[in-house]
């Protein structure tokens, strides 16, 4: 930093600078700008899961009044670059997943639209179709490396031989479902392209405009500098809003038809379901071989997950094993099925989130088994360096977060016992499990600052905010970088117009930008001192590397929870959750404490609720609405704590922070199967832990 | 087929023409540019449009326009500072969401306040819900009957424990 204050704005509990435009609604989403003569696109999705279009009659909706034109795979524009199958859209007859694009149709309301689009008929040369992930699929494949980057298998030791000779081996199956991120905004692009066609605006619901701008330029074969993105505000992503998906391109070829005029596209809340990503199923085995005293010697865990055809997505499920605890042997597998359904992606915690709940189930059966206390068990796990690098660890404070949590939570003097208290009809038990998220930086994110003929110092950054704070937080990284007060610094996000930034993803954004903001201070006062002239300005850019080398960094947790399982009727009520979360310097205590909230709702909604249920004779999710699909409500949520150590990282760059957004719904689901097995008895190893489960 | 009806929007009379398919929500969001209440679903399942109609919080997605010719509709940006009169301060309820940080996105949030201000006109009228032990007594919002009579407005990025100390707060 170059100069501080004597009264830091990191770290002060403010509250969201956007937060009177939010509660009054005023805050303009992608499909809220006031644009004139907006036309309005509806788009016809395949009924079958693989197949080619045979033959596409437009004339009935052509016909309607206000229909203006009617795309189909025959008349659309063939694109520069579809290497990217997810994003030739309309390129061919090819039906590679029901719920796929096959036509749109643009008019003058959004009624019309949609009737129009329903009297588009399409005519399907159907072919057979495989949906269904098995662990013994028999197309199953080793994926080149998994998301993140890193290697797909992974093996030290020799696993097999320390299995076999193990006093005590827990070798059991976890699987968890699809499940689909629902952002409360559904997705969302206004595409307009300017009278003479050279120039594309989004607006658009993203986690990151530049990074649209980039995929959207190369389909479309436009310099990147002709494609604006406009979102600085986002209701929600999760991951899904991470990347671009088909509907910027089947927008953006919709509004090329009617050059100068706005065309709006909001997915509907069906649609998400198969055109903008979900979390692939798992079948995750889990091998642990121990000592009597519960002391690893070996850890296996061999991930079964499914991806796409057309494109491959491969959840890191497995990763987290890889340096979780101590054991000398041990090995991940990740194996792909590819199958004609939509193209996974990103959720909250890719990876982590799923593989920490088989993970963390596996030990809470040994604990179980070898008649260890669950907290003490990963104790005694504890692995002085990184197990998979050798590295030391740069802030590995879980072993504080499980004590410190189990203090908290009054852990002492549980009955290990499953099954054993009862309160009138209700079974009651607790369960614990750790949480971890890696410290992830996204190099390259640029920043700019300008001071005003206001006296005051204009922050730009194409960042996003998309519910984590991240203007506010921003703001307050900018105020003391700059040395100067709150008051004096406004901060602009969420268009590409400003100067370049990563994706808000893998819970990077703060670090990312904040780092930018950092580089482009030091800059700033370096050209034009502390006292700079209106006009003044300077550009920053994050450097390659901010985060110290040679350093394993992650964040650490423990969640604690108290169950409660019907004994009738197998209900479930969780009255009590604490989350004790270790993540370097907090930028925001109250912004931060709503992420590990957030994150944890999730977790619980991942528990107890969140399925997408396939129908193998149409290849499509029959729930594919918030009806059907359950998310944790107002009911389900009470008695939810969270809170952090204090403390910074100094080896996790500039701000001596790691990211908050996603370590929240790591571990959750784990901690709340784990208490209801203590309440019942009752080991349930598939999500969600529906009532029927623990009927006996 | 179009229909022309009045509606009176955060206090300011509004003619316009409609397709009879038209729900209210599309009417305010496409029709009138009043972008306030949000679609989540379009389908009356997330309770991101809620909009307090003749001063009762409804899903507005589940209201056609051409039903409510002469309606009052209230939304979160004509809440005004609840004494009657629109513009100037913030709701207390909506100030309260501000304070507790009672959203992250934003975009149940609207829904959230104006189905607080509805809710609260309920419970004040003695309406009962699923949660309330007794019938005859008069309604005391505890936290259960909150979250239980906030249900229907799902919030995705999980901001309840802070709506609910924002409504608690808003309710004294
Ligand atoms: S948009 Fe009306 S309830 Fe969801
Ligand atoms: S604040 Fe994002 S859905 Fe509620």
């Amino acid at each position: 930093m170059t100069t501080t204050p004597s009264t830091p704005s990191v770290g002060r509990p403010l509250t969201r600078l956007e937060g009177e435009a939010k509660v009054t609604g005023l805050a303009p989403y992608a499909y809220e700008y006031a644009l004139t003569d907006p036309l309005y696109l509806g788009p016809v999705l395949s009924t079958v899961a693989r197949g080619r279009v045979s033959a596409v009659d437009t004339a009935r909706a052509e016909e309607l009044p206000g229909v203006r034109a009617v795309l189909t795979p025959a008349n659309a524009e063939r694109l520069a670059d579809t290497e990217d199958r997810e994003f030739a859209v309309l390129q061919s007859d090819e039906v590679s997943f029901r719920g796929q694009f096959v036509a749109a149709v643009v008019a003058d309301t959004p009624e019309t639209a949609r009737e129009a689009a329903g009297l588009v008929d399409v005519a399907y040369e159907t072919l057979a179709h495989d949906v269904t992930l098995t662990a013994d699929h028999p197309r199953l494949y080793r994926p080149e490396e998994v998301n993140t980057g890193v290697e797909a298998d992974t093996e030290q030791g020799d696993p097999d031989a320390a299995l076999a000779r193990a006093a005590v081996v827990v070798d059991r199956t976890y699987r968890t479902p699809m499940e689909h991120n629902n952002p409360m905004e559904p997705h969302t692009t206004v595409a307009l392209w300017d009278e003479g066609g050279g120039r594309l605006t989004l607006y658009d619901s993203t986690q990151g405009a530049h990074p649209v701008r980039h995929t959207v330029a190369g389909v479309f074969g436009l310099d990147p500098e002709r494609v604006r993105v406009v979102a600085p505000y986002v209701g929600g992503g999760f991951g899904s809003k991470g990347s671009a998906h088909a509907h910027n391109v089947l927008a953006a070829m919709a509004a090329r038809a009617v050059p100068g005029r706005p065309v709006k596209f909001a997915l509907t809340r069906q649609q998400m379901f198969s055109l903008v990503g979900y979390r692939t199923p798992t079948i995750q085995r889990l091998r642990l071989g121990a000592d009597r005293d519960g002391r690893l010697d070996a850890v296996v865990h061999d991930v079964v997950e499914q991806t796409s055809k057309i494109k491959e997505f491969a959840e890191q499920s497995g990763v987290c094993t890889r340096m979780m605890y101590a054991a000398p042997h041990r090995r991940t597998t990740h194996r792909l099925a590819p199958l004609d359904a939509p193209i996974p992606f990103w959720m909250r915690a890719p990876g982590e989130a799923p593989g920490m709940y088989a993970l963390e189930s596996a030990m809470d059966e040994l604990a179980h088994e070898c008649g260890v206390d669950p907290v003490e068990l990963r104790l005694r796990n504890e692995p002085p360096v990184d197990p998979s690098t050798g590295e030391p660890w740069s802030d590995r404070a879980l072993v504080r977060c499980l004590r410190e949590g189990a203090e908290r939570f009054g852990w002492h003097g549980r009955d290990p016992a499953p099954g054993a208290r009862r309160e009138g009809d209700w079974l009651v038990g607790t369960g614990v499990a750790s949480a971890m998220y890696p410290h992830m930086v996204n190099p390259g994110s640029v920043a700019e600052i300008r001071y005003g003929e206001d006296r005051r110092y204009h922050v730009g950054i194409g960042a996003a905010d998309i519910g984590t704070g991240a203007l506010t937080a921003l703001t307050q990284i900018a105020a003391d970088a700059l040395g100067r007060p709150l008051s004096e610094v406004v901060v602009s996000i969420g268009d590409t117009d400003l100067p370049e930034a990563s994706v808000a993803g893998g819970s990077s954004g703060t670090t990312s930008w904040g780092a930018a903001l950092v580089a482009a201070a030091r800059v700033f006062r370096a050209e034009h001192g502390e006292a700079p002239a209106p006009g003044a300005s300077a550009r920053g850019t994050a450097p390659e590397d901010t985060a110290t080398p040679g350093y394993s960094q992650y964040s650490f947790g423990a969640h604690f929870v108290e169950a409660r399982v019907h004994a009738d009727t197998g209900e479930i009520r969780v009255p009590r959750m604490l989350g004790l979360f270790s993540v370097g310097r907090v930028v925001n205590p109250r912004t931060a404490r709503s992420q590990f909230l957030g994150g944890m709702v999730m977790g619980l909604s991942m528990a107890l609720y969140e399925q997408s249920v396939v129908d193998p004779a149409f290849g499509h999710v029959v729930n594919h609405d918030l009806a059907q699909y359950h998310v944790a409500v107002h009911a389900d949520v009470s008695g939810l704590e969270a809170d952090w150590l204090e403390g910074e990282d100094p080896h996790a760059g500039p701000l001596g922070s790691r990211g908050v957004g996603e370590i929240g719904i790591v571990g959750t689901a784990a901690a709340v199967a784990n208490a209801c097995h203590h309440a019942t008895g009752v080991r349930v190893r598939n999500l969600p832990l529906t009532p029927d489960l623990f009927l006996r | 087929m179009d229909a022309t009806i009045t509606l009176r929007v955060d206090g300011e009379e509004r003619r316009l023409t409609v397709d009879t398919r038209t729900t209210l929500l599309d009417a305010l969001r496409d029709r009138l540019e009043a972008t306030s209440p949000k679609k989540g679903c379009d389908h009356g399942q997330c309770g991101a449009c809620t909009v307090l109609l003749d001063g009762r919080r409804i899903l507005s997605c589940l209201a056609l326009a051409v039903a409510h010719d002469g309606a009052d509709v209230t939304t979160a940006a004509g809440l005004g500072s609840g004494d009657g009169a629109p513009g100037g301060e913030l709701h207390p309820v909506a100030r309260a969401f501000v304070d507790h940080d009672g959203f992250q996105c934003g975009y149940c949030t609207p829904g959230q306040v104006c189905s607080a201000v509805g809710m609260l006109r309920e419970a004040e009228a003695g309406w009962p819900s699923h949660a309330t032990a007794d019938l005859d007594a008069p309604v005391s919002l505890d936290d259960e009957e909150i979250r239980e009579r906030m249900s229907g407005n799902l919030c995705r990025c999980g901001a309840y424990t802070n709506i609910v100390a924002a409504i608690r707060e808003a309710a004294r």
